[in-house]
């Protein structure tokens, strides 16, 4: 249990798709725009990524190695149908706001990534924690991206308005401030990583130093 | 006899140039253009250059006292910065504008790339770009000194009528030539027309940089480059067909002066050599006029050396001298 629980932090924290391991970005930049669309996209994405975990860890001794990428794209390109058909279905809006982006999960490095790396080696229990942790980071990276963006560049908060007054700088919606906000959330958070690395280290040196 | 020699590394011969000495002449020879444009513009535009330059040297200070390093505000590099940015804007901005252009230009474009001498674009026209994505409303209003200007009166008046610049007019296909805009070539030199706080005046901004080009603080590679190109591509291919563009017009109307031998001489975002220089400044010209030109905005001249920027290191490597004797 205890291993099940690092697989699913470990998408959140250390190995977070988008500050962590930097994949995935053409959707991350394109769709941050508003928070509504980040949610849709993480879940869409989530839902993508648990299903194929789960197939390709089921099928993994079937799969011949020579062809493994085709065979991912195929189990990847069905979950993602599935997903694009239901979004059309019952959230149009939302599916016309993120555009193509909603077909382009086929080839997304996380998805693709999380196959390669980890569904193809690992159980189908162990793959299931990590897709859900995957998913959940990304959803919340892009959420704290698309919230920045949208608070700053529209001066709203999920469709609603903040403060009168303020003239919101447009530039946070435009692609150029989807680098900025990103750039500058990496740098926090490499910082943070930095810090809590090494103020272990020394916790760690110190218990080593009283045995 | 040991302590009377000193050992040291190279260099042994130097200049007795700093980095101060340097960028506080720069200051100094940009205060005409600075003071031509509150002549000009009358009051706000001296608040605007007050605004910036204070907001860009404390926010280094702040920075450099954040990150634990020496503060060195007193190198006049954020001076500098914060004059340049304010010369960028129109004089009837809000002042918030040139806190959050100061701010910008120094914590992301400076210090986030490591600080004075590590920023791969110029940060005064990086934070001009900035506030011309967010509030191009405000960046573009420009007042007009051509029809409320009559010396001291003005200076202290609020009344003001704004205008688009030469450029814009041009651009919209509303005049085809000097005379219906009613200005003179010397109108445009003095810097009676619309537009931003530093780049009317261009005699005043002539007199700096002649002074900067005696002093060989910059050479005359960048900005012969650029004028040349920008002014030759216009008069070659004029709106009224070829070799019909005006050669004058093109350099006097816009931010071309400012931008060829103040910003695009920045030491630290352009090529370290000559023929790169001239590469650069001709890359500049060129790209200045396909944006005026072609583009969606009227004036090309920031955003041409801002891309530029990012080009010096292939630059430099392009142009790299060969060693005696390499083949």
């Amino acid at each position: 249990m205890k291993s099940l629980i690092k697989e699913f932090t470990k998408g959140i924290a250390i190995e977070n798709p988008t500050f962590g391991l930097v994949l995935g970005l053409c959707p991350t930049l394109a769709v941050s725009t508003s928070l509504i669309n980040a949610i849709g996209m993480g879940v869409a994405a989530t839902f993508v990524l648990l299903g194929s975990n789960i197939i390709i860890s089921a099928v993994r001794r079937l799969i011949p190695a020579q062809i493994r990428i085709p065979c991912f794209i195929v189990i990847i390109a069905t979950f993602v149908t599935i997903n694009e058909l239901m979004m059309k279905a019952f959230f149009p809006a939302l599916n016309q706001a993120l555009g193509i982006f909603v077909p382009l999960i086929v080839v997304n490095c996380i998805v693709l990534g999380r196959a390669e790396a980890f569904a193809c080696k690992r159980p189908v229990l162990d793959s299931i924690f990590d897709a859900l942790g995957m998913g959940v980071g990304f959803t919340l990276a892009l959420c704290i991206i698309a919230a920045v963006r949208e608070v700053l560049g529209a001066g709203t908060f999920l469709g609603f308005g903040l403060v009168k007054g303020f003239e919101p700088i447009t530039v946070f919606i435009l692609a150029p401030g989807a680098l900025l906000t990103m750039g500058i959330l990496i740098g926090i958070v490499n910082y943070w990583h930095i810090k809590l690395k090494t103020s272990k280290e020394i916790t760690k040196a110190g218990c080593d130093g009283c045995k | 006899m040991a302590d009377k020699l000193t050992v040291g590394t190279s260099p042994h011969i130097h200049g007795r140039e700093l980095t101060s000495k340097v960028m506080w002449s720069v200051f100094l020879v940009l205060a005409p253009a600075g003071l031509a444009g509150v002549w000009i513009f009358g009051i706000p535009a001296l608040k605007v250059i007050l605004v910036s330059t204070l907001t860009c040297v404390v926010t280094e200070a702040l920075i450099q006292k954040l990150t634990r390093k020496k503060i060195i505000i007193g190198d006049g590099s954020a001076a500098l910065t914060g004059l340049l940015l304010a010369y960028n804007l129109s004089s009837s901005v809000p002042l918030w504008m040139p806190i959050i252009g100061g701010v910008f230009a120094m914590a992301i474009c400076k210090h986030a790339f490591g600080g004075l001498g590590a920023n791969i674009f110029n940060p005064a026209l990086a934070a001009r770009a900035f506030l011309l994505a967010s509030w191009p409303k405000h960046m573009t209003e420009f007042i007009n000194p051509a029809l409320v200007h009559n010396g001291w009166v003005k200076l202290f008046s609020a009344d003001t009528v704004t205008s688009a610049t030469p450029l814009v007019m041009l651009k919209e296909g509303k005049v085809q030539s000097l005379a219906g805009l009613g200005l003179s070539y010397w109108d445009l030199f003095l810097g009676k027309r619309g537009g931003c706080i530093g780049e009317v005046c261009i005699l005043a901004l002539l007199i700096g940089a002649a002074y900067l080009l005696w002093k060989k603080y910059i050479w005359w590679q960048t900005p012969t480059g650029f004028i040349l190109a920008l002014g030759g591509l216009s008069w070659i291919f004029g709106q009224n067909g070829f070799f019909k563009g005006d050669f004058l017009f093109s350099i006097l109307s816009g931010g071309l002066i400012l931008g060829s031998f103040f910003m695009a001489t920045d030491y630290v975002t352009s090529p370290l050599t000559r023929r790169g220089q001239l590469l650069f400044g001709i890359s500049c010209g060129a790209i200045a006029f396909v944006i005026r030109r072609f583009g969606g905005y009227p004036e090309g001249v920031s955003y041409s050396i801002l891309i530029m920027n990012a080009a010096v290191p292939l630059i430099d490597r392009y142009v790299r001298q060969k060693r005696y004797g390499v083949k």
